[in-house]
C-alpha cells in the first residue's frame, strides 16, 4: 500500500496502464517533458518516452480527433485536456464522433478512449479554468462520464476507463488534487463504472454529490449528526451511467435528498437525479428534492468563486429545509 | 558571442544597439519624443511586471502571467495604433493594455480575479484577455470587417502567441481575412514556448509567417526585441489595412523571460543555456537603452528618474485595487442579462437570504 494524493493515484494509475498495454498512449498539451501543468503525467514521458506520452500542437480538435483515429486503429489512447473549460474546440470531435462511432458504424469502429480533465473551482485558478460543463458530456449519449472524488476511486476509475470498450470522460476536480493522502494499492484494480459510493450511511436525509462537493456534503453531513439528524452521504462518482439503484434505495430509506452539484442550476446533473428520484421514490418522498448549485452566471473569477460555489453551510440550509417541509 | 539559435526576421537594431542600415532609414523620420517614449514604455512595462510577480508571491494578486523580455514586441505594435483601432489581446498583453489606455489598477483587479478589471474606459476599444487560446483572432478579423462594411477607417489587432497558430481558430480568422481582404493585423509574438511545449513541435515549417501564404494575405517575420523594427513592420502593416490592401500577419520573434504563469517552472523544460542567452545578449531594453544613450537621447539621471515616477504610479495603482471596494457576493448577478429572468431575480434573493443567515 502506498499513500497517495488524488493526482498520484492519477499518475500511478497511468503508470500501470503504459506498462501493461503496448497500446496505450497519452497524449495532450505539456504532458511530456512538463509532466502536465498539475503534473498528473509527471515521470511517463521520460519512462516511456516520446511516442507513448506525446506533447501534442495546442490544439484540441486536433488531440481528441487524431485520438479517435487512433482508437479506432488499434491503439489506446488517454487524452489530456489542460482544462475542462477549454474542451471545446474538441467538442465536436467528441460529440459529433467519439460518442457515436459505435453506433454509427453499427459496432465496427468504437471509439474506446479516455479524456481527462482537470475541472471545477475553489483553487483561485484564472479566468475561465473553473468551469463545470459535465451536464454537457452526460446529456450526450455514448459517453460515460465519471468524477472520482479519493485517491482509491481515481485510481481504480482511470484503470477502468481504460479498459472500458467505449469513450469514457474522465473529470478530475482541482480542488481535491492534493486535498488528501490515503492508502492506494499498489496493484492495478478497478473501480466498476456506474457504481455510487456510499459515503456514511444515514437515516432521516440523502446527500447526493460527486467531485470536490462530496467533502462540502460531509462536513454538512457532519453538522447535523451532531444535532441527532443522520445523513447518508452518497458520492454518485458515475455521472453516466447513474447507479440508479444505490440512490434510490437510499432515497426510499431516508425519505429526504439533497442534491449538491458545482455547477450552474439549470439543466445540471441534479435535475436529471430529481427527476430520476420523483419517478422511481416519489411515494417514499416526504419533503420535495432540494439542490444546491452553482448559480446560473456565469462562472465567475476568483474573487467571488467562494459566493458561487456550495458550502457546507448552503448544503446545511437545504438539509434544514428538506427536514423542517 | 551571439549564437544564431533562428533567423529573426527584419532587424534594425542590433543586439549591440547598433542601427543596421535599413535601421538608419527607419529612425531618421522618428520624431524625438516617439523615440523616447519607445523606451519609456517598455521600462514602464517591466517595472509593472516585476512587481505584479511579487505581488502574486506575497499573495495580493491571484496566478499572473509575467511579459518580461516582450516589451517591445508590444510597445512597438501598440504605439503604431490610432485610438479608434480594436485590439484583441489575450492574457499576457499588459503592456498593450496600458498603451491602449487600461489604467493600471484595472490590469491589477483582473489578477485579483476582479471581473471589473476586464472593462476598459470610455472610448478604449480593448476587449478583455482572452483566455482561451486563439478564440480572439476570429474576433478581430469580425471587428476588421464591421470597419470595412461601415466604410469606417479602424483596423483591429489580435494578439496572440506560437501556441495559438496550431488552433482551428487562427486558420478560420487569417482565412477570412483572406477571403474578404479585412483590414486586419494578426500580431504573433512567438516567445517560443506555449507553456512547456518548444515551437518545434508546434508546427513543422520554419516561421509563422510563412503560414500567410496560405490565405493570400501578406506574412512578416520581425525581431520582437527591436522596437523600432517591430514599430516599423506594424506601421507598414496598418497603413496597408486602412488602404484597403487587406491583412498581414506579424511574427515577432521574441523569448518569454519567465515562466508561463507564476504557477509554472520554465526550469523544468528550458535550458538555462538559452534563456540566459535571450535574457542576457537580445534583451529588448538593453539594446534600446544603448541606442538612446549613443544618441544623447536618454541619461543616468532620467534613466533614475524614470524609474521613480513609474515606481511611484504603480504604488499608487497597487494602493488604489487593494482598497478597491470589494464585490458584494450578489455582485455574480450584475451584467449577466440586460434584464435579469424572474428565476434570476429569485436566485438573487436566496443568495441575499444566505449571506444575512450567516
Amino acid at each position: 500500500m502506498a499513500q497517495f494524493t488524488l493526482i498520484q493515484a492519477i499518475n500511478d494509475a497511468m503508470r500501470l496502464a503504459l506498462e501493461r498495454d503496448p497500446g496505450v498512449v497519452i497524449l495532450g498539451e505539456d504532458v511530456g517533458k512538463n509532466g502536465g501543468v498539475f503534473r498528473a503525467t509527471e515521470g511517463l514521458w521520460e519512462r516511456f518516452g516520446d511516442d507513448r506520452v506525446i506533447d501534442t500542437p495546442l490544439a484540441e480538435a486536433g488531440i481528441v480527433g487524431t485520438a479517435i483515429g487512433m482508437a479506432v486503429n488499434g491503439l489506446r489512447p488517454i487524452v489530456e485536456i489542460q482544462f475542462l473549460g477549454f474542451a471545446y474546440p474538441g467538442f465536436e470531435q467528441i460529440v459529433s464522433h467519439a460518442a457515436r462511432l459505435r453506433t454509427r458504424t453499427q459496432g465496427m469502429f468504437p471509439a474506446a478512449m479516455v479524456i481527462r480533465a482537470p475541472y471545477g473551482g475553489g483553487i483561485r485558478a484564472p479566468e475561465l479554468h473553473s468551469d463545470s460543463t459535465e451536464a454537457l458530456f452526460v446529456h450526450t449519449p455514448g459517453l460515460k462520464v465519471v468524477v472520482p472524488s479519493t485517491p482509491y476511486d481515481a485510481k481504480g476509475l482511470l484503470l477502468a476507463a481504460i479498459s472500458d470498450p467505449d469513450p469514457v470522460l474522465f473529470l478530475e476536480p482541482m480542488k481535491l488534487y492534493r486535498a488528501v493522502r490515503e492508502e492506494v494499492p499498489e496493484e492495478a484494480y478497478e473501480v466498476p463504472i456506474g457504481q455510487a459510493r456510499v459515503v456514511r450511511e444515514g437515516e432521516d436525509v440523502t446527500l447526493l454529490a460527486w467531485g470536490a462537493m462530496v467533502p462540502v456534503a460531509i462536513a454538512a453531513a457532519e453538522e447535523w449528526t451532531q444535532k441527532g439528524v443522520s445523513c447518508e452521504v452518497i458520492d454518485v462518482r458515475s455521472l453516466y451511467p447513474l447507479d440508479e439503484e444505490t440512490l434510490v434505495a437510499s432515497v426510499k430509506k431516508t425519505g429526504r435528498a439533497v442534491i449538491v452539484h458545482e455547477a450552474p442550476r439549470t439543466a445540471g446533473v441534479g435535475a436529471e437525479l430529481a427527476a430520476l428520484l420523483q419517478e422511481q421514490a416519489f411515494l417514499w418522498l416526504e419533503a420535495p428534492i432540494a439542490r444546491v448549485t452553482g448559480y446560473d452566471v456565469p462562472v465567475p473569477m476568483f474573487a467571488l468563486e467562494d459566493a458561487f460555489r456550495p458550502d457546507a453551510y448552503r448544503v446545511s440550509e437545504a438539509v434544514r429545509q428538506v427536514i423542517a417541509f | 558571442m551571439l549564437r544564431q539559435i533562428e533567423k529573426v526576421g527584419i532587424q534594425y537594431i542590433q543586439p549591440d544597439g547598433t542601427l543596421t542600415p535599413e535601421g538608419e532609414v527607419a529612425w531618421k523620420p522618428i520624431e524625438r519624443p516617439l523615440k523616447i517614449e519607445f523606451y519609456k514604455w517598455m521600462r514602464k512595462i517591466r517595472l509593472f511586471d516585476q512587481r505584479s510577480i511579487i505581488l502574486q508571491r506575497q499573495g495580493r494578486i491571484g496566478t499572473y502571467a509575467p511579459l518580461q523580455g516582450q516589451e517591445a514586441a508590444q510597445v512597438g505594435s501598440t504605439l503604431s495604433l490610432n485610438r479608434e483601432d480594436w485590439i484583441f489581446p489575450s492574457y499576457r498583453e499588459h503592456g498593450v493594455a496600458m498603451i491602449a489606455g487600461m489604467p493600471l489598477k484595472q490590469i491589477l483587479l483582473y489578477w485579483m480575479g476582479r471581473v471589473e478589471g476586464c472593462r476598459p474606459p470610455e472610448g478604449v476599444k480593448l476587449f478583455p484577455p482572452s483566455v482561451p487560446i486563439a478564440t480572439q483572432i476570429p474576433h478581430a478579423a469580425g471587428a476588421a470587417w464591421a470597419s470595412k462594411l461601415k466604410g469606417e477607417p479602424s483596423v483591429a489587432v489580435a494578439y496572440f502567441g506560437d501556441g495559438a497558430t496550431s488552433e482551428g481558430d487562427f486558420h478560420e480568422g487569417l482565412n477570412f481575412a483572406g477571403v474578404f481582404r479585412l483590414p486586419v493585423i494578426f500580431f504573433c509574438q512567438n516567445n517560443q514556448y506555449a507553456i512547456s511545449v518548444p515551437f518545434s513541435r508546434q508546427t513543422a515549417t520554419e516561421t509563422v509567417a510563412e503560414k500567410a501564404a496560405a490565405y493570400a494575405i501578406r506574412g512578416v517575420r520581425v525581431d520582437g526585441n527591436d522596437v523600432l523594427a517591430v514599430y516599423t513592420v506594424m506601421k507598414e502593416a496598418v497603413k496597408r489595412a486602412r488602404t484597403g490592401e487587406g491583412a498581414t500577419l506579424i511574427e515577432a520573434v521574441t523569448y518569454r523571460h519567465g515562466a508561463h504563469t507564476t504557477a509554472d517552472d520554465a526550469g523544468r523544460y528550458r535550458e538555462q543555456e538559452e534563456a540566459r542567452e535571450w535574457v542576457e545578449l537580445r534583451d529588448p531594453l538593453k539594446r534600446y537603452r544603448r541606442l538612446l544613450e549613443a544618441e544623447g537621447l536618454w541619461s543616468e539621471a532620467e534613466e533614475r528618474d524614470w524609474e521613480a515616477c513609474c515606481k511611484q504610479e504603480i504604488e499608487e495603482a497597487v494602493c488604489e485595487a487593494e482598497s478597491a471596494k470589494a464585490p458584494p457576493a450578489s455582485h455574480l448577478f450584475a451584467h449577466v442579462f440586460a434584464d435579469l429572468p424572474p428565476s434570476l431575480v429569485r436566485q438573487r434573493e436566496s443568495l441575499l437570504r444566505q449571506e444575512e443567515g450567516r
